[in-house]
C-alpha cells in the first residue's frame, strides 16, 4: 500500500508522484489531492491504465484509491 | 465518472469557445486579437495608469468576465477553494517572464494559436519555441521541479482578485477615471457588454474543460495525454473557419496592421520563455486567470506579476512593434524587437533556469510513503 499526498501541488506534480507510486507496484495507492479538478486528473490517469479506483470527498480535499 | 469520449466532450466545449472568440472579432477587437491574455492585461494595466503607452489603454471586459465567470462557476459547482503558499515570490517573477516573452512575440499561447489559424506564419515559427520551452520544463519537471504546496487558507483571501476585477469593471462603467485609448489597440474593441459577456461565458467553459495552453503540450509530452489538446484543436478549427469566411486568412509573415513581425529568432525565444515558464508556474496566463477565480490567491500573484510585467514592459521599452504600413509614403515598415526586450527576454530566460533548477521536491518534501 503507498499513500501519496498530493495536497496543494499544482499541474501535473499530483499525476507524476501517482504515477511513481503505481510504477512501484505497492497496490493499492491511496492519492490524496486538495481539489477537484486534481481528483478529475487522477481519475483520469486510474482509467487510463485500465486501473480500478474508487473517490470519496474528505474534509480538505478528496481521496483517490487506485487498486 | 465516465471518461471515455472525453476528448470528443473537449473538442466540443474548445469549438464553442473558439465561437465565444469568434464572435468577439466580429463585433470589433483587434486584428487576429479575438482574445489575448497577454495583450489585455497589458491594456488593463495602461487604463490603470500603469503605462503610459496611449494606444494600449483599455480595462477590457473580456480579462474581468474570464476571473468573474471561473469563480461564479467554481463557487456554483462547489469547486472553489481558497489556497496560497506555494512560493508566491517565484510565481509573481515567473508572471512577470510570461509577460516579457508575450510582449516580445505579441501574443499569449491563446492569441498564437488564434494567428495561426489567420495563416500568420509568425505564430507558426513561435509553435516551435513554445514547444521548446514547455520541454524544457517538462524536463525539469521530471527532474523533481516543484514550487511546494499551497495550502487552505481563509475563504475571503481567494475572493480578493475577482472583486478587484469587479471593482474595475465597476469604474469602467460608471466613471472616466480609466484611461481609454483614442487610437490604436487600445480603442479597437467589441463593446463591452458583448466583451463581458464572452469573457464570462469563455472563463466558465475554461474552467470546466482545464483549457491549457501550455499544459495541452506539456500532458502530451509527459503521458502521452491528448485531452486538453482536443480543447485548443477545437478553439483553432472555429477561428480556421471564421477567419476564412470572413476573408480574414491570409498567408504570410508581413502582413502590416495584424499586430504581429517577423523576427523569427526573438518569436521563438519569446514563446520559448513563454512555454517553459507557463509549465513552472503549472499553467499558461489564460490557466492561471482561471485559477485565481477559483481560488488560488498563487494564481492571483501570478496575474499581478503579468500586470507588472506588462507595466514594465512599455515603461523600460522591451515590448516589440507590429509591421505596418507607413501612412504617408505607404511602404512597408516591419516590426520590430527592441535591444531593452532582447536583454530583458535573455535575463528572463537565465532566471528560468535557475528557478527551475532551485526548487526541487527531492529536497525535504515528501510527498509518498508505504
Amino acid at each position: 500500500m503507498r499513500e501519496v499526498d498530493a495536497r496543494g501541488l499544482s499541474c501535473p506534480e499530483p499525476i507524476m508522484i501517482t504515477d511513481e507510486a503505481v510504477k512501484s507496484g505497492d497496490m493499492p495507492v491511496k492519492v490524496l489531492v486538495s481539489e477537484h479538478h486534481q481528483m478529475i486528473n487522477v481519475e483520469k490517469y486510474a482509467a487510463s491504465k485500465g486501473k480500478a479506483y474508487k473517490s470519496e470527498e474528505v474534509e480538505d480535499g478528496y481521496v483517490i484509491t487506485i487498486e | 465518472m465516465n471518461y471515455k469520449n472525453l476528448k470528443v466532450k473537449l473538442g466540443i466545449i474548445g469549438l464553442i469557445c473558439g465561437a465565444i472568440a469568434a464572435a468577439l472579432a466580429y463585433y470589433g477587437n483587434p486584428a487576429n486579437m479575438a482574445f489575448c491574455i497577454g495583450c489585455f492585461l497589458r491594456d488593463t494595466a495602461g487604463a490603470l495608469g500603469l503605462h503610459q503607452a496611449a494606444i494600449v489603454q483599455y480595462a477590457r471586459p473580456e480579462i474581468i468576465g474570464l476571473v468573474i465567470g471561473a469563480f461564479i462557476i467554481s463557487i456554483a459547482t462547489k469547486e472553489y477553494k481558497s489556497t496560497a503558499g506555494s512560493s508566491p515570490m517565484t510565481r509573481f517573477v515567473l508572471g512577470i517572464i510570461i509577460m516579457i516573452g508575450t510582449l516580445i512575440f505579441l501574443g499569449c499561447p491563446l492569441r498564437m494559436v488564434i494567428r495561426m489559424s489567420a495563416g500568420d506564419l509568425n505564430a507558426w515559427v513561435a509553435l516551435i519555441g513554445f514547444i521548446l520551452g514547455v520541454g524544457t520544463g517538462v524536463i525539469a519537471l521530471k527532474k523533481g521541479f516543484s514550487l511546494g504546496r499551497a495550502y487552505t487558507t481563509n475563504k475571503v483571501s481567494g475572493t480578493v482578485l475577482p472583486v478587484l476585477m469587479f471593482g474595475v469593471l465597476l469604474l469602467a462603467v460608471f466613471t472616466t477615471v480609466l484611461k481609454t485609448s483614442v487610437a490604436g489597440p487600445g480603442s479597437v474593441h467589441a463593446p463591452l457588454a458583448i466583451s463581458l459577456v464572452g469573457g464570462l461565458a469563455f472563463g466558465a467553459l475554461a474552467q470546466k474543460s482545464r483549457m491549457c495552453f501550455a499544459g495541452s503540450i506539456r500532458d502530451v509530452m509527459l503521458m502521452k495525454n491528448f485531452d486538453l489538446l482536443a480543447v485548443i484543436g477545437g478553439v483553432f478549427v472555429t477561428m480556421l473557419i471564421f477567419n476564412i469566411s470572413m476573408g480574414k486568412f491570409v498567408v504570410g509573415f508581413d502582413t502590416p496592421g495584424v499586430i504581429a513581425h517577423s523576427d523569427h529568432l526573438w518569436n521563438i525565444l519569446g514563446m520559448y520563455a513563454v512555454g517553459f515558464a507557463a509549465v513552472l508556474a503549472g499553467g499558461c496566463p489564460l490557466r492561471q486567470l482561471i485559477l485565481s477565480g477559483q481560488g488560488s490567491s498563487d494564481a492571483a500573484v501570478t496575474v499581478f506579476g503579468m500586470i507588472f510585467g506588462a507595466a514594465l514592459c512599455h515603461n523600460l521599452k522591451l515590448a516589440s512593434s507590429g509591421t505596418a504600413l507607413n501612412p504617408q509614403t505607404g511602404a512597408l515598415v516591419p516590426g520590430a524587437v527592441p535591444l531593452n526586450g532582447k536583454i530583458a527576454l535573455i535575463i528572463g530566460i537565465v532566471v528560468l533556469f535557475i528557478i527551475a533548477f532551485t526548487n526541487n521536491r527531492k529536497e525535504g518534501l515528501k510527498f509518498s510513503k508505504k
